[in-house]
Parts: C-alpha cells; structure tokens; sequence
C-alpha cells in the first residue's frame, strides 16, 4: 500500500497536460463535479454548512429551529421528455434535494433563463408544468428572476430553484449517523430518468419511449420517518452518477465500507434493454423520483414496509448493508457470486460499442 | 431478454466454475481478446471466480482505446471545420488526443453528433445537402460491414456529402504481434466472437498451428466465456493447439460470407498504429481507390498528421501480460485517466485504468468476515478471489 | 467493437432499397439493416450490433449446448461436449 501511494505522489518527467476548460466531465455529479467542488468552491466559499458538502444544508435559524436551503439547476436537453420536462425536473429536484435533509419543503424561488428565439408556447408548457409539480408538492414558487439571452448562448431555457424547507425537531439525518451493521434500502428501479433522456437527445431509435422517473419524494420520506424515528440515519437521491455514486459519496462522507447486492437492485425491462444495446450500467444513469436510505438494522423492516405502502416506494428493496473497512469502498455482489468494487464515475455514461 | 439472460445464470456457471477447477492441474495464462469480453468478466466478476491457477490477461482491450494518437488529432482537425457534422459512436468521445477530446470540441462549438449506427450518417447527409458529414470509422471486423454499407451506400446514391474517416484495426496480426514477443505469457485465447461472426475462424488455424496456442472462439455472457475458459484448460492439459468454436449458435467457420464480401470490397488491408503499442504490419483497414471521394483523410488533407505517441508508455507489455500498470514511470503522474498516454489506461477496463480506480483500496479483503490477513501474488486489485464453489 | 446483442425479428419491410426489420430486445424495439442476413425473417433471433444484424441464432443448436450444460449441472459430471461444424450464413 505504501508502495503505491509513494508511486502516485512521485514525480514524473513527462509534462503533464493542465486542464485549462470546463467540460462537460465537470457537471456529471462524478469524479470531476468533485474536484470542482474540492479545489474551487469549498476554499472560496468556506463555511461549516458548506463543508457538509450536502445536497442541502440545515441551518440553524436564529429565533431557535433550523431551517433546510438547496438549489439546484437545469439545464437538461431536450426539455421535454416522456415522464417531464425541465419545469417539473426542476421542481422535483430542489424538492428532493430538501427531502433527503429531512426537510419539510415550504417555498421554492425560480429563475429563468430564456433564449432569444425559445417558442412561447414552450415556456407556457413548462411553466404549466411547474405549477402543477409545485402543487402537488405543497410547495410555493414565492419568487423569481427572468433574464434572455442571445440566440446560441442558451439551451432554451435554463432553470435555476431554491428551496426552503423545516426541519422537524428531532429529526436528524446525515452521513455521520451511519454505522456499521445499518442497512441500505433503495425505494425503486434505476436508470429510468437517464436512459429516457439519453434515448432522447441522442435520437438513438427506439420505438418505445423510456419515461423519466422524476417525482418529489416528500411524503416517502414523511413516511419513512414516522416508522422509523431516529432509526432513519440518512437519506440521498441518486441523481447525477446514478445509485453508485451516491452510495461511494455516502460511503466516503461516513467513513464506512458498504456491500450491495446486484440482484437486489432492480431495473425497469424497457431500461435493463437499452443499457445492454447501449452497453450503459444502470448503476450509473440518473434518477430523479428515488431515494437510498441507510436505516439502523432493527428499524429496516418496517422503514421498509412503510416505504412500500408509499406510490413511489411500491418496489422498494434492501440492496446491502455498511461494513467496516476502508472508507469510501462500495463493492457490489454479483449474480454470479463474483464481487466488483463500485466506483465514482468521471463522467456521464456515453452508448459504447465495444 | 432471450439469449441474454440464461447465459447468466449462477448455477450453471458454478458448474462450469467447478469443471474448470478439475481440469486444471497447472496454471495457465489465458487472454481475452475483446474489450467486451474483459467488459463482461469485470462486470460480473468472473476472474475472481476463477481457481487461483488461471491467470486471466486482458487483450488489446478494444478499437477505441487503441485507436493511435495520430488519429485523433485528424478526426480533432476536421471535426473543428465549421461545414463538418462528425459523427461519432459514443465511446470515443471521450477519448483525448493532443488537445482534448471531441467532447471538448464540442463545447467549443463543433458539431460533434453521437450516432448509435452509422447508416445514421446517410440521413443526416440527405438532411443537410450544404453540409459535409464525416464518420468516425473505427471498430475491429465487427463494425466493418456496418461501415463498409455505410460508404457503399453513399456512393451509390451519389451522397458526395459523405466521407468517413477510416480507423480499423484487425485482431489476427495483434494476436500474431502479441504471440511473437519473446517475454510473451499468454499460452491460450479466448476468441473473438463477434469479430468471428464476421470473419469466421479460418484465420486463426495457422495462428494456433505456429505458436501452438489453443483458441476457443467466446461469446460475451458469462456462460460463454467460462465454457470457452473450460475447453482452453482442457486443451492446454492435453497438450493440443486447436481453435474450436464454443460460440456456435452465433457462427461457424466461415463466419458471415454475406458481409466479408462487401468489406472486401470497400476496404483493403494496410499497416496501422496501436495507441501506445506501436505499427503493426497489415493490422487496419482502408478504403480502397475506387471509393476516395468518401474518404475523410484524402478530402480534409489530413493525411500529413503526423503525431508520435509518448514514449514512456508501456502499454504493449501491459497488454501482453509482461508488465504491470505498477511498473510504468507514468502511472498516477502523467497518465491517469483523465489525461491517458496509452490504451490501457483509455479504456475504463483497461489494466492501468482499472489499477488506478481500484488500486487505492488495496487490500480490498475489507468488509468480509473473518479473511485470513496477507495478500497473495495473484490476488487482483480488490483482494483475493472468492473461491470457486 | 463487439457489443452486439440478440433481437427478435418481429417486423421486415425495405427502406432507401435496403432490406430491414424491426427488432425487439426485451422490453425495447428498434431498426436494424438485414442486408448481411437476409435470409432471417419474422420470428427468428438475430445479432444486432450498431444497427445491423450480422447472424442468425441457430436455435436449435443453442438449446443443444444449453441443454448439454444443464445435464453437467445434474450429473455433477464432466462431459465432452461434440463439436458440430455449422454452414456458414449466406
């Protein structure tokens, strides 16, 4: 071991190409995001919430409780999709994003922007639809910002939410709560929301259109916490990177191993196709309306049975459990018995042909 | 899916995993040829399954990754033309020649587009007349029909909008290549199936004869390739050198006549450069004369890049087993996989990419009850094999 | 260079004076170029890679091997599996 972190840190003659741009690596929720995160954001911004490096941060609120914020942008292309569109996205995914934190969401804030030339009855489309996530939600967009730009300098529309969200007293969910001996639950299939959307952008022909499993998770979690109390010790959504990089974050941030179970995790037939003709890991493609949840092992039974009472945790599973062992290794049990060490990507799965 | 999933199942492959096990007396060292094959045993973990005497090396890895330097710089200058649509599988996207990737590029404001199959491109022309659109070629044999009906197409529909830029590589002489090194350690193949479906398997009956290595034709599923690993073993303990198909529901010996006929007839062999391997004789394909006005090198004038791949690179002697990832001055400095010097490191299967990824969890025995302490020589990157039932 | 994956034909017709079919693979549904295997028709099992089929299944030789693999499974035995030439496609 020493051997091989003395090779890494070693110097070497061959000049090494610096990395001058962005790219898109950088907004895949992988490896990249990460560094991003590390080098940039967290030295400029330095903060004690911020270092939680949660997709939310809890706050306390002066006059006494705490209070959950997130934001999150959208970007996606194309804008709509079977199963949503960006409006709905990004109402879900600030939602979500308060919802893992053990928030209850209050209001969300919205802010557009437009391209120069975007059809108006686009933008009707979904701002419609955005209503309607948001009041199915109980939540409120209570405020926003409009800005254009030129024709070419946007996808069409850009959106960014903020959410707020109350904290129950009591309720305490987070990375350093996760044990060894605590078990993993996953409340549905995966691959969903990334598959309909590669499919989509790419045009890559298939006569049935994968849907986007995007959907606020609210009263799952709601839920979940009823029946499982202080048992609950952490929450995260899947999205960007897929369920294995949650569970490496997670695993990472908790300074624990986990082991999960391939034939655990389930998958969509229409979804478990396209990855083999795409040669895409279902572990790997985003979700939108998921969750996992590391659950104390004498409360998973029945934060599981109340998870599966839940529309959106009706194929709800135990996939593993936390290990002792090396911080941050996720190793995955295979059909055939085999074990493979899960990794964080670097970037987003592309179709392969070999 | 049918023909898919009963090739996965456990308990045949712990019965093929048990026959395996009595047959072996010795230990062996056994390549994969195909990207996808390394793809499918990682996947499910296979060569961990293995008994500890089968040493299992991954091949050439797959076209993409060994696609050469040079070639990517030409496809990077005629992707940056602003008339071009470049059309590219998905792979090879990210794979960065001197100055990036085409995913880069493609933040810079190039039309790169990601197609699933090449006739693709021939709609893509008929939309856009006032536009050129090239296609990146590369495969092994398995892709050359595809790419061969593509350029067939465009000229007999007259689509002078269309050109591909030709990058095929071809497994016999890098098989031969790999075969002929003196510190070579691979004493039997599995197969290219796919290619094989193709191409058939006469052309490895001389290969077999020459070197005295077995060659069991594999499909992809994991039944496949331990079927095909049992009847290697079986071989190597009986001393043979056949090459025998265990892929026959796919293919028989003269693969598919229908489609090497038409490769033929748009490509012709020529020597090629392996990225970080070096030029292998009569180991590519390109278009042949009649079809130039669809070749992308001839019609952009890139045929004068010229890029020579970074010598510090071992790639050749990690593909064949000599070395390890460990051994190369580059790994973890210069070559990581966000900034890759060779193909082992390009591909996520790849050794050196693999090491990288999984190496920092050494040991990785970790996590499971009760392992005896120690690594032993063979263990791979995540700890030692769980044993064959 | 070799992901390529078994489909059910479930639908021919021609297209730009190609001939073509739509293929089902599991739960999904798509297009792929016959011309290499023109001989497969509605019902048969074809491999598909980059949108082209390049071989037909030969069902019955898979139920063969399977079926010789099952038995090893039962038997708890080693057999030698006979190796059958097959025609080439075409």
């Amino acid at each position: 071991m020493e051997e091989l972190t003395s090779l890494l840190q070693a110097s070497c003659p061959a000049p090494r190409p610096e990395r001058e741009r962005i790219v898109l690596g950088h907004g895949a929720g992988g490896k990249l995001t990460a560094q991003l995160l590390e080098e940039l954001f967290l030295p400029a911004f330095r903060n004690p919430a911020l270092e939680q490096r949660g997709d939310q941060a809890v706050v306390g609120w002066p006059g006494g409780g705490r209070l959950a914020l997130s934001t999150d942008s959208f970007v996606v292309t194309p804008i709509f999709f079977p199963g949503g569109d960006i409006g709905s996205l990004a109402v879900h995914g600030t939602v979500n994003d308060l919802a893992m934190g053990g928030a209850r969401p209050l209001w969300l804030t919205a802010a557009f922007i437009l391209e120069e030339g975007l059809a108006q009855e686009e933008l009707r489309r979904v701002v419609g639809s955005m209503a309607e996530a948001a009041r199915a939600a109980g939540v409120e967009i209570v405020t926003g910002d409009t800005k254009v730009v030129n024709r070419g300098k946007g996808d069409g529309v850009f959106i960014t939410t903020a959410g707020v969200g109350w904290v129950p007293a009591g309720v305490e969910l987070g990375p350093e709560r996760v044990r060894p001996g605590d078990q993993i639950l996953l409340s549905g299939t995966v691959g969903d929301h990334g598959l309909a959307i590669l499919s989509q952008r790419e045009g890559l022909g298939f006569e049935e259109a994968i849907v986007s499993d995007s959907a606020a998770l609210g009263p799952l979690v709601e839920a979940m916490l009823e029946a499982g109390g202080g048992g609950v010790r952490c929450l995260r959504d899947p999205t960007r990177g897929g369920v294995a990089t949650a569970l490496c974050e997670l695993a990472e941030r908790a300074g624990v191993g986990m082991r999960v179970e391939q034939e655990a995790i389930p998958v969509r037939e229409a979804v478990a196709s396209a990855c083999e003709l795409l040669g895409i890991d279902p572990l790997f493609a985003a979700n939108e309306g998921k969750l996992v949840a590391v659950v104390a092992a004498e409360a998973a039974e029945r934060v599981l049975a109340a998870m599966r009472r839940q529309r959106l945790g009706a194929e709800g599973r135990r996939i593993g459990e936390v290990v002792e062992g090396r911080a941050g290794l996720v190793t995955l049990g295979t059909g055939l018995g085999g074990t493979r060490v899960l990794d964080r990507p670097w970037h987003e799965p592309l179709p392969r042909i070999c | 899916m049918k023909y898919l999933d009963e090739y996965r199942d456990p308990r045949l492959a712990a019965t093929l995993l048990e026959a395996i096990g009595r047959a072996q007396t010795r230990p062996w060292v056994i390549m994969e040829v195909c990207g996808g094959q390394t793809h499918s045993i990682v996947k499910h973990g296979l060569d961990q399954l293995l008994p500890a005497g089968i040493e299992l090396v991954h091949g050439p890895g797959c076209p993409v990754c060994v696609t050469s330097l040079e070639m990517m710089d030409k496809a990077h200058a005629i992707a940056r033309r602003p008339e071009v649509i470049f059309c590219s599988f998905g792979d090879m996207l990210r794979v960065p020649g001197s100055g990036g990737d085409l995913f880069g590029l493609r933040a810079q404001g190039a039309d790169v587009r990601i197609v699933y199959s090449p006739l693709d491109c021939l709609a893509l022309a008929r939309q856009h007349p006032e536009r050129e659109v090239v296609f990146f070629a590369i495969g092994f044999e398995t892709t050359a029909p595809a790419n061969a009906m593509l350029v067939e197409r465009a000229q007999r529909e007259g689509l002078g909008n269309v050109s591909v830029l030709v990058s095929h590589v071809l497994v016999p002489p890098a098989m031969a290549n790999i075969l002929q090194s003196p510190a070579n350690r691979v004493q039997a193949f599995l197969g290219p199936g796919h290619v094989c479906a193709v191409m058939g398997y006469r052309e490895y009956e001389p290969i077999a004869a020459r070197f005295r290595v077995p060659i069991v034709i594999a499909g992809f599923e994991p039944l496949d390739l331990l079927e095909a690993t049992l009847r290697a073993v079986r071989q190597l303990e009986a001393g043979q050198a056949q090459v025998d198909n265990a892929y026959a529901r796919i293919l028989g010996r003269e693969g598919n006549p229908a489609a090497r006929a038409l490769v033929q007839r748009v490509f012709e062999t020529c020597d090629r450069k392996w990225r970080g391997v070096g030029e292998i004789a009569q180991s590519g394909y390109r278009l042949r004369g009649e079809y130039r006005a669809h070749d992308a090198e001839r019609k952009f004038e890139v045929a004068a890049i010229a890029t020579r791949e970074p010598e510090v690179c071992i790639s050749g002697q990690i593909l064949t087993g000599i070395q390890k990832p460990q051994d190369c001055p580059a790994f973890g400095g210069a070559c990581t996989p966000l900034h890759p010097l060779g193909a082992t490191m390009v591909s996520a299967e790849g050794a050196c990419a693999a090491y990288y990824a999984y190496g920092r969890h050494l040991p990785a025995a970790a996590g499971r009850p009760a392992e005896s302490g120690g690594r032993s020589a063979d263990e791979g990157p995540w700890g030692p094999p769980v044993g064959a039932r | 260079m070799c992901l390529a994956i078994p489909g059910k034909i479930v639908g021919a017709y021609e297209r730009h004076g190609l001939p073509m079919a739509r293929v089902q693979f599991g739960g999904l549904t798509r297009e792929a170029c016959l011309s290499y295997v023109p001989q497969a028709g509605v019902g048969d099992y074809v491999l598909v890679h980059v949108g082209f089929a390049l071989s037909r299944v030969d069902e019955a030789e898979a139920e063969r091997t399977y079926r010789l693999l099952q038995e090893m499974d039962q038997l708890g035995e080693l057999e030698a599996p006979v190796v059958r030439e097959r025609e080439g496609e075409g």
